[in-house]
């Protein structure tokens, strides 16, 4: 069947499940999509969102069983192709060093992350002028402040303001405790007189706006029981529902519809029974991250725009930057926190910033690990074949198990056409949706990064006292980070959306996630993606009576 | 849903033969072997998704060894195990993780380790606030943040 002919069907099927329109159509709840409908509800405007996921029940989390690790590596895996849970979608990664990771929910990917909460540093924004390469943002840091620090609010970070090499913020909540681990890697690095701080993370250290303390569960990653990190789906979305927006669960968007003028008209999705329904509106905003963006973005071609939505630039799907994870871990022989704490909890910028004299231009963040619980030290060990078989087993067990630390570098990734998302010509999810596909290789710009990256982090391992010293580079499901596949910039032959992410092409569509990003920096990027989405929300704001001018 | 076919005898055999060899018992730490019955039982009783790639892993074995581990004598068993651990690829690996998680859950091997028996959920851990001063000569740096239109 060739597109026209599909096409042609769905305005039949539009007719026959067709709801009555709403002013703002959000596709996708998690990190920017709550954000955008919790900051668009003062309008007072009918905002609808969709997400193909559910609600989360903390009381299922895996830190509520005693085989809390063991579902790491299946219900609870990083990565959707081997969660495979009902409400995500397969990801062809095989042509990629880096596999994808994410979660589909209400909170999307804040249910299962770090909560590690640096923000991109000013230089970001304008790689192009200060160290000529791939292009500045067409926003500086400062247009983004207001909305870090309404963001940092919103989420509940803890930290300690004044980091002589970040972006000054104002942590609501202290920073975590250092822990065994965090003297440990302080005094290694002033050692070595490199850079260290107390990092920000949305880990709520005291009661704060209904969320309960932590009480160091350990197991962060795969979602918090107690309620202590941030997800949106108990940070936003509790506020936003509250001031009228809709919020319907298992609806997952096959594509966006287009009318005769060239203007978003709605979504075709399938509700949790599985029933194709159309859903006009006024205003589309995607919010599905930098592999979900694209690929509906390439799956709602039609007649007027025959190589994907937003599309004429060809950008849409391509630039896909990643951030390849260095990482190398050793182990001392004094206690580490093990599974007993958060496992970040300290950063380092010392390497953040171009110094050409190191072989490669742009730099890298550290986040330092505190540790890992019994089975994942078992597991890991086994695999790095340092956890021999046989009766050397237990003694070297012991010493490895609660006293590794991490050192993992969040290298900058360039901006690269070649680096892509596409529809994958087989491979569909459980509603027959093409599924994406990811070319990706890391660059020798990377590379030599990463290797810099490893040489630092053994010799600061080293200054710990640290032996078996391993590495993973890059951290092969790394995946966490999808920027750059419709990014923004004022040249619609160069860019998806304008400086404040309405699509070049579609003057009601609009675009709030990672898929934006110019660059990337070299950290954790969840922070500046909600930021973004809040600046895009006020603009929206500022400019309802001429918004699709 | 798919459902996944349990192990046959013969198979359930090899993996306990194999779990021993990678964990055996321990009378220096008070620890029973991965081979222990209640361990094996954890092993089967949770296998769920992992059992197609374990039995592929314990059918790798088979053929390797062309008869039941038990039956081969010592120097044959390691010599088989070992080409397994370097031939076996995904399925070698997903067989030891499956053994590991189970083992290293057992009660008895917990208190050896002087870890307690129980989810971190809710009682969780009490973390060492730490030594701040640490901290005090990375405070004594100047500000630096490149790019930044006024300092910061």
């Amino acid at each position: 069947m060739d597109c026209f002919a599909s096409l042609a069907m769905t305005e039949e099927r539009m007719t026959a499940n067709k709801h009555d329109p709403v002013d703002v159509l959000i596709i996708g709840a998690g990190a920017s999509g709550a954000a955008v409908a919790w900051s668009l509800a003062d309008t007072k405007m009918h905002i609808l969102c969709l997400d193909q996921g559910g609600w989360m029940k903390p009381s299922e989390y895996p830190s509520t069983g005693r085989d809390w690790e063991a579902k790491f590596y299946g219900d609870w895996a990083t990565s959707p192709n081997i969660r495979g849970r009902p409400e995500d979608y397969p990801i062809n990664d095989d042509h990629s060093p880096i596999k994808v990771v994410n979660f589909n929910a209400v909170g999307g990917s804040t249910i299962m992350y770090t909560a590690h909460w640096p923000r991109l540093h000013p230089s970001d924004f304008k790689v192009k002028t200060l160290d000529g390469v791939a292009d500045d943002w067409p926003i500086d840091y400062d247009a983004l402040t207001p909305f870090f620090e309404e963001n940092d609010r919103m989420m509940g970070v803890s930290g300690l303001s004044g980091d002589p090499q970040s972006p000054l913020t104002h942590p609501p909540m202290p920073p975590q405790p250092l822990g065994l681990s965090g003297p440990l890697i302080g005094k290694a690095m002033n050692k070595l007189g490199w850079h260290w701080w107390p990092s920000d993370t949305t880990v709520a250290t005291t009661d704060y706006e209904g969320r309960a303390r932590c009480i160091n569960l350990g197991h962060c990653t795969p979602a918090c029981a107690q309620g202590a990190k941030a997800s949106t789906d108990i940070t936003y979305w509790p506020h936003a529902i509250r001031a009228g927006v809709e919020l319907k669960t298992h609806c997952r968007v096959r594509e966006i519809t287009t009318n005769e003028h060239g203007m978003a008209s709605g979504v075709v999705y399938y509700d949790q029974d599985g029933v194709e329904q159309f859903q006009p509106a006024e205003v589309v905003i995607i919010a599905c991250n930098g592999v979900g963006t694209p690929r509906l973005l390439l799956n709602s071609a039609s007649g007027k725009f025959p190589n994907g939505l937003a599309n004429s630039s060809g950008l849409v799907g391509k630039n896909l930057m990643f951030h390849p994870y260095a990482q190398i871990y050793g182990f001392v022989k004094e206690p580490t926190d093990s599974n007993r704490a958060p496992p970040t909890c300290l950063w380092s910028k010392e390497f953040y910033d171009t110094d050409l004299s190191r072989g490669f231009v742009r730099g890298y963040g550290v986040q330092f690990g505190r540790g890992a619980g019994p089975v994942f030290e078992a597991v890991a060990s086994e695999q790095k074949g340092i956890l021999p078989w046989g009766k050397d087993h237990h003694r070297v067990f012991r010493k490895l198990n609660g006293h590794r630390l991490h050192f993992s570098a969040i290298c900058e990734d360039l901006p690269e056409e070649h680096n892509r998302v596409t529809l994958d010509p087989v491979l569909k999810d459980g509603h027959g949706i093409p599924a994406p596909k990811i070319d990706y290789t890391i660059s020798e710009n990377s590379r030599k990064m990463m290797e810099h990256a490893l040489a630092h982090g053994r010799e600061f391992l080293e200054t710990a006292g640290a032996t078996d010293i391993c590495t993973n580079s890059p951290i092969p499901w790394g995946g966490w980070h999808l920027l750059g596949t419709a990014r923004l910039g004022t040249d619609p032959q160069r860019s998806v959306v304008n400086e404040w992410g309405r699509s070049h092409d579609v003057k009601n569509l609009f675009i709030v996630d990672g898929s934006i990003f110019v660059t990337s920096g070299g950290v954790n990027p969840t922070s500046t993606i909600q930021a973004l989405a809040l600046y895009i929300a006020d603009q929206m704001k500022q400019r309802l009576a001429n918004l699709f001018d | 849903m798919i459902v996944e076919k349990s192990l046959t005898s013969a198979q359930r055999d090899d993996l306990r033969v194999i779990s021993g060899m990678m964990i055996p018992e321990s009378s220096e730490y008070k620890v029973p072997g991965a081979d222990d019955v209640a361990i094996q039982g954890d092993i089967l009783a949770t296998l769920g998704r992992d059992t197609r790639m374990v039995s592929t892993a314990l059918d790798h074995i088979a053929r390797l060894a062309a008869k039941p581990l038990a039956a081969l004598d010592d120097i044959r068993r390691e010599a088989v195990v070992t080409e397994f651990r370097v031939s076996g690829g995904l399925p070698a690996a997903t067989l030891a993780r499956v053994i590991l998680q189970c083992y290293y859950r057992d009660d008895r091997v917990l208190r050896s380790l002087g870890l307690e028996l129980r989810a971190p959920f809710p009682k969780g851990h009490v973390l060492p606030e730490g030594d701040w001063s640490l901290l005090d000569s990375v405070k004594a740096r100047p500000t630096k943040l490149r790019g930044a239109k006024i300092g910061r």
